[in-house]
């Protein structure tokens, strides 16, 4: 994006902003500015401190000490609403609107327009959000409950919601996690839009070539501190991670970008073998198969059926027909607790809804999937639970305070660790991994990919899942490419690059629903 | 004080006020009510707080699941409606029979909501509506004295000077508590009311576990049912059991259990159950209605509503 101009005063800005928690500083002495028109990237590991800013900044959290000025005025924000007011909007990563309401009842959600005998005016309501709508590429009809949109275009409901409130700042946070690239691309021509009216951007974002394209300037923040704060143009990105990770530069480019290592010795024989699952109108006939040590990667966009195939194969996803097959023995359909003990093991996409039980510790979380194994005659056996504990929160390096911290108060990263070490308590053959990386900040995301490796080291067959395509591309020894709940195409070996990936996905096919 | 300090009193509140407010009680009482320290006063309070605290225990259970109970009061009124049938056949023949009642009622509840997926409230809501029909019909909707004298030991007798009641209660609690803390039953049901879409995939046999609890809590208040017609010295279907369900539920919330599901404080349901049976001693003994025990029940329930409020929401 073009360059603007800087020398105009901020629109929001925070100045010596500390934050404790019991036990924790989660900001300490943060200074940041925004100004108009600007694109601003906020970046920084997991637990570095910006969800607790963004949530100082919309009221949320109030500060301990410092002071959030908006408009060159202090202000207190008591609760998010006074900061929506002050034309502060937000987007979060899990959308926040009403699923059952219509799209248009969600743009105008507390706002909606009156007619004069001061009822609902469906009509003008239900057209101003159709034209509003169709800025964001959203061509559905509004009328239309929420839910039956994608999740994409839920978030881009979520998005005009947000600037027709006459926001001044929008915060997004990881705004393209959930995104097909096709939408992303209206999100950045939405971006633009934005930009060019004088709207200041937070952009919280992993992913650096979209950092890079459209963020004027950049502050990285590492546990609770301002590391650099400046404009992005001009900051090699290298330069950039090693910020944010507190490494050498010399260090990561030694290692590559990801973690993972060479390929691996892989058995010619199949343990897993799924055959035309097929089922809900959302997979047709998919076959995939893993060889022990072998890692496979699962490649396509968001909706061509890869989390349905993980799913599918562990019995949590209704197929009409199909069969899966563990070392040659047929697994019954739909039952996850046999798929569990045979030794198949899914790490679901959403680690919120479908992962962590909240108020339950660590400790809980990890021995939760073994425990049958610990247990003779259904009683705990104490010594031997809290010996696996402290073997995987060692090996995995989960940072807690003790395996007696609640799961909900971890950070993502260590959050995704406890659920591997959950599934990698049970002893599994077979590790489905959906995008076992997303969301997790950078030193916890490397560790991840080189688990993944060790594991497929030790004979574990592991199916690999990602939007990201480098992590299929340096992690998979074979990569079977889905599109509209097929399979497209299956690539190994060299042939596993970029543009290969990219043209089996991009392909006309025949098989097209 | 800040909200940081607000919230983390409420959580203490949560933890530890229903232990707090037994202990005010309890001073109180010592301090204005004539004839509190004595020893008969004592085993009345604890034996009128058995029943209810019994069936709070399988309430606890079900609620920890996300779930609600509301049969109990009816399952209790089945349980009594059968024990005259039986007893002719001997007082053990008697409860086996009631308890069974309770684990067959537990599993038609247990099987609505866990295989057909009906919502606990509506399931439950069906056999409190029907269960008492039943006990009605099975019983000709008469109040039959009790006679034999074994059978009344239940509710009178002690062990050691413990009375039966409060035993049978104290060791249902404790076994309670180690199936909360130490099996694997009780770790799922536990992670199944915290997310069960987690649970599901984690591979727990969740189906199971549901239709267990409920099962579980039927049968504790089967028991609940025979303590309290072998106190009373005769079988009363018609009022047995009446509003026991919220008397159940008042105990486990005000115990600090979070309807929410995914925890379940069984010491907390014990003690909930005796602060609800002080309340209204308390006020009995001062010479005040029984309305106005309702009303401080109420204010109870939704003070301990508000000190949960912002841990489930977190």
């Amino acid at each position: 994006m073009t360059t603007v101009v800087t020398t105009t005063a901020p629109v929001l800005e925070v100045a010596g902003v500390t934050k404790r928690f019991p036990g924790t500083l989660a900001l300490d002495d943060v200074s940041f500015a925004l100004r108009p028109g600007e694109v601003h990237a906020l970046v920084g590991e997991n637990g570095a401190g910006k969800s607790t800013l963004i949530k100082v900044l919309t009221g949320v959290y109030q500060a301990d000490e410092g002071e959030v000025r908006h408009l060159g005025e202090p202000v207190t924000f008591k609760r998010p609403i006074e900061a929506q007011q002050a034309g502060i909007s937000t987007i979060y990563q899990e959308v926040n609107l009403v699923p059952l309401m219509s799209i248009a009842s969600n743009v105008f959600l507390g706002r909606e327009p009156r007619t004069r005998a001061g009822l609902v005016d469906w009509s003008t309501m239900n057209s101003q959000a159709r034209e509003l709508l169709a800025g964001y590429g959203i061509h559905d009809d509004v009328r239309r409950p929420l839910h039956t949109l994608g999740v994409g275009a839920q978030q881009m409901v979520a998005l005009a919601r947000a600037v027709s409130t006459d926001a001044k700042v929008v915060i997004m946070d990881e705004p393209t996690s959930s995104l097909e690239p096709r939408e992303v691309e209206t999100l950045f021509e939405v971006l633009n839009r934005l930009h060019a009216s004088g709207i200041a951007i937070v952009y919280v974002s992993h992913r650096m070539d979209e950092l890079y394209r459209v963020c004027d300037s950049v502050t990285v923040l590492r546990d609770g501190r301002v590391v650099h704060s400046g404009p992005l143009a001009g900051l090699p990105r290298i330069e950039l991670v090693s910020l944010m990770l507190g490494r050498e530069i010399r260090q990561i480019r030694e290692e590559g970008v990801t973690a993972f290592g060479e390929e691996h010795e892989v058995e010619k024989e199949p343990l897993l073998k799924a055959e035309n699952l097929s089922g809900a109108r959302r997979l047709h006939d998919v076959s995939v198969s893993i060889r022990p040590g072998e890692v496979v990667g699962l490649a396509g966009l968001l909706g061509s059926g890869r989390s349905e195939t993980a799913r599918a194969i562990v019995g949590a996803f209704p197929l009409d027909g199909g069969s899966v097959l563990l070392a040659g023995k047929p697994l019954k359909r739909g039952r996850i607790a046999a798929a569990v003990r045979a030794g198949i093991a899914l790490l679901a996409e959403d680690r919120k809804a479908d992962g962590i039980i909240p108020n339950l510790s660590v400790r809980e979380n990890i021995v939760l999937a073994a425990l049958p194994r610990l247990s003779p005659f259904g009683l705990i056996r104490k010594s031997k639970q809290d010996q696996i504990v402290r073997i995987f929160m060692e090996r995995l390096r989960i940072k807690a305070a003790s395996p007696d911290q609640k799961v909900s108060e971890l950070s993502g990263g260590n959050q995704q660790k406890v659920l591997l070490a959950r599934w990698l308590a049970t002893g599994p053959k077979i590790l489905l991994l959906d995008e076992p990386t997303r969301g997790i900040d950078v030193g916890a995301k490397a560790e991840v990919q080189a688990l993944i490796d060790e594991l497929a080291q030790e004979g574990l067959g592991v199916l690999l899942i990602s939007s990201e395509l480098e992590e299929l591309i340096d992690g998979a020894d074979r990569v079977v490419v889905l599109r509209d709940g097929g399979v497209v195409g299956e690539l190994s070996g060299d042939a596993i690059t970029e543009e290969n990936v990219l043209a089996a996905i991009a392909a006309e096919g025949d098989n097209d629903v | 004080m800040s909200s940081v300090t607000l919230t983390r009193n409420r959580a203490w509140l949560q933890e530890y006020g229903v232990y707090l407010a037994v202990a005010v009680l309890v001073l109180f009482n010592v301090v204005f009510t004539e004839n509190f320290l004595s020893a008969a006063n004592f085993r009345t309070q604890l034996v009128q707080a058995a029943p209810v605290c019994v069936v709070a225990l399988g309430m606890a259970l079900v609620i920890g699941t996300e779930g609600i109970d509301l049969s109990v009061g009816s399952v209790m009124s089945v349980a009594a409606a059968l024990i005259p049938l039986y007893l002719g056949a001997g007082p053990l023949t008697a409860v086996i029979v009631a308890v069974i009642a309770g684990l067959v009622s537990g599993l038609f509840s247990g099987f609505l909501v866990a295989h057909l997926g009906i919502q606990p409230i509506i399931a439950t809501l069906a056999l409190l509506v029907g269960g008492r029909g039943i006990a009605l019909v099975i019983a000709h909707g008469q109040l039959v004295q009790l006679h034999n004298p074994d059978f009344l030991a239940l509710g009178t007798g002690d062990v050691l000077g413990v009375p039966i009641m409060v035993l049978v209660a104290g060791v249902l609690a404790v076994l309670t508590g180690f199936l909360v803390q130490r099996t694997t039953f009780g770790r799922q049901l536990v992670a199944i009311g915290g997310n069960r879409a987690a649970s599901t995939l984690a591979g727990l046999p969740v189906k199971r576990v549901l239709v267990g609890v409920y099962v579980i809590s039927g049968a504790l208040a089967a028991v609940a049912g025979i303590l309290a017609t072998a106190r009373l010295g005769a079988s009363d279907p018609n009022d047995l059991g009446l509003l026991m369900e919220l008397s159940a539920i008042t105990a486990v919330v005000v115990g600090g259990t979070p309807l929410t599901g995914g925890r379940v404080r069984v010491l907390g349901t014990v003690f909930g159950a005796l602060l609800m049976q002080l309340v209204n001693a308390t006020l009995i003994k001062h010479d005040l209605p029984a309305s106005a025990a309702q009303m401080v029940q109420a204010a109870i329930i939704v003070a301990a509503v508000y000190v949960a409020r912002e841990r489930s929401s977190r």
